[in-house]
């Protein structure tokens, strides 16, 4: 849901105050886990589509925010199918795509660092109980910043690894894509020191 | 901009430095004052290590390191604001998801108020020929682009100093000059580590390490000679 990345643009949605929309994110998320009815499932998946209208992002944006989760989709629908009903499976892969693209349209449309300016105000009450908040808020667009990064690096993991003749597997992968990652993050606080 | 004697000046004075077990650098005293400083020298003969103790990012383990007169040990924010440094891997200093708020990062930890920001970040995307990248994601970026992004991440916080280590390294030679033309327009003292030797003809001094020493120090018509017998 983070990869889509701010998308500049001039719709309402993008307006909108980021608290609001963190805020509004959150209450409808609630609701969807709260209510357990088929056709109101259905109701919040098409908002979220509909929203999308509204921020101007046509089916490719859309599809660039489903395709990562769409193996997470057939898994749970298969998993419910299994363990409960049809109607459930179905239920649950409604109102996680609802999800997934609520927050995503979130970040398509909210600069990081007012997403993150806004998570900081609705932090700064925990600031009298000794929580850092300014830290807390650069861990975040850290976060958002470099989880493409952590694709890219095991894209060439993979990559190196083919081309020596090896079939990457998770349990090649993991080791140097942790070493680079661990190598990325010593030049991240090196830079972040010298620009401060 | 300058110390208290007036001028703009770097110094070391019997600097040592260990890192873990190794002494990676010794018997290390400069005076650093030109304005265009080159530093070369083999794989593993310090450069790096050098670069990093002129703005605290190492100290040392023996000796002094003064930039402009505060001391990188007592006055570390002092002399960070004083020395901007750029990495040769522009992915790794990038810290906003997009051009124009990763500008505006340094400019936040000062506390300016929201609209001179803004102001600043405009102009540098226009002085780094960077106008209209405000909203461009910086993961979309070429590596020149990013490069020169980290660039004017570093130079809006208006250094006195900039160090530079190995920044051209991943870039194509169009890149490279591109970088380099925007480094000799700036007014500040630069001190550049780099491997292409062909960068610091016109500079005023180049410093050569070998083996965690300094073997030459001298204009570069005489010091990269004098690197090139070593090397060859
Ligand atoms: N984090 C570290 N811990 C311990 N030793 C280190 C560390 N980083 C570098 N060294 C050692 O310090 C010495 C100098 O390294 P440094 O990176 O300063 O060299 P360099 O001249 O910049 O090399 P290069 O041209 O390859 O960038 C090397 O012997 C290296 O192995
Ligand atoms: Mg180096």
């Amino acid at each position: 849901m983070i990869t889509g990345l701010y998308r500049a643009g001039n719709s309402r949605l993008h307006r909108a105050g980021a608290g609001r929309k963190l805020l509004a994110l959150i209450l409808g998320g609630t609701l969807l886990l709260a209510i357990s009815s088929l056709p109101l499932a259905a109701l919040g998946l098409l908002i979220a589509l509909a929203l999308y209208g509204l921020a101007g992002f046509g089916p490719r944006v859309l599809w660039t925010q489903l395709r990562p989760i769409v193996f997470v989709l057939a898994v749970l629908f298969l998993a419910q199918l299994w363990l409960a009903t049809p109607a459930e499976a179905v239920l649950v892969v409604l109102r996680f795509a609802a999800l997934v693209l609520a927050a995503g349209l979130v970040t398509l449309t909210t600069r990081t660092s007012d997403l993150v300016a806004a998570i900081e105000r609705g932090l700064s009450p925990l600031s009298r109980f000794g929580l850092d908040v300014a830290k807390v808020s650069l861990a975040i667009s850290l976060a958002i910043r470099f989880i493409p990064a952590i694709g890219q690096i095991a894209g060439e993991v993979r990559e190196a690894q083919l081309a020596r003749g090896r079939r990457p597997s998770p349990l090649t992968l993991v080791v140097p894509v942790i070493v680079r990652l661990l190598k990325m993050a010593d030049e991240i606080t090196d830079a972040i020191d010298a620009r401060s | 901009m300058a110390g208290p004697d007036g001028r703009a000046v770097i110094s070391c004075t019997g600097v040592r430095l260990d890192r873990g077990e190794r002494t990676v650098l010794s018997d290390l005293d400069l005076t650093l004052s030109e304005r265009r400083i080159g530093v070369i020298g083999a794989n593993g003969s310090g450069k790096s290590s050098f670069a990093r103790l002129l703005n605290g990012l190492l100290l040392p383990s023996r000796g002094n390191v003064t930039v402009d007169g505060l001391d990188t040990r007592k006055d570390a924010k002092g002399v960070r604001r004083k020395v901007g440094f750029l990495f040769q891997n522009p992915d790794n200093q990038i810290v906003y998801p997009t051009v124009g708020e990763d500008l505006a990062f340094g400019l936040k930890g000062r506390k300016l108020p929201k609209a001179e920001i803004a102001a600043r970040v405009e102009a540098t995307l226009q002085r780094f020929s960077l106008d209209g990248f405000g909203d461009r994601l910086v993961h979309e970026l070429s590596g020149g682009e990013r490069q020169m992004v980290a660039l004017a991440g570093v130079m809006i916080l208006d250094p006195d100093w900039l160090v530079l280590d190995e920044p051209t390294t991943l870039l194509d030679r169009r890149n490279t000059r591109r970088i380099m033309a925007a480094i000799e327009a700036l007014d500040q003292n630069v001190i550049l580590v780099t491997h292409d030797l062909r960068l610091l003809e016109s500079f005023d001094r180049v410093v050569v390490f070998e083996a965690g020493r300094v073997i030459a120090d001298a204009a570069p018509a005489e010091a990269i000679p004098a690197y090139l017998r070593l090397v060859e």
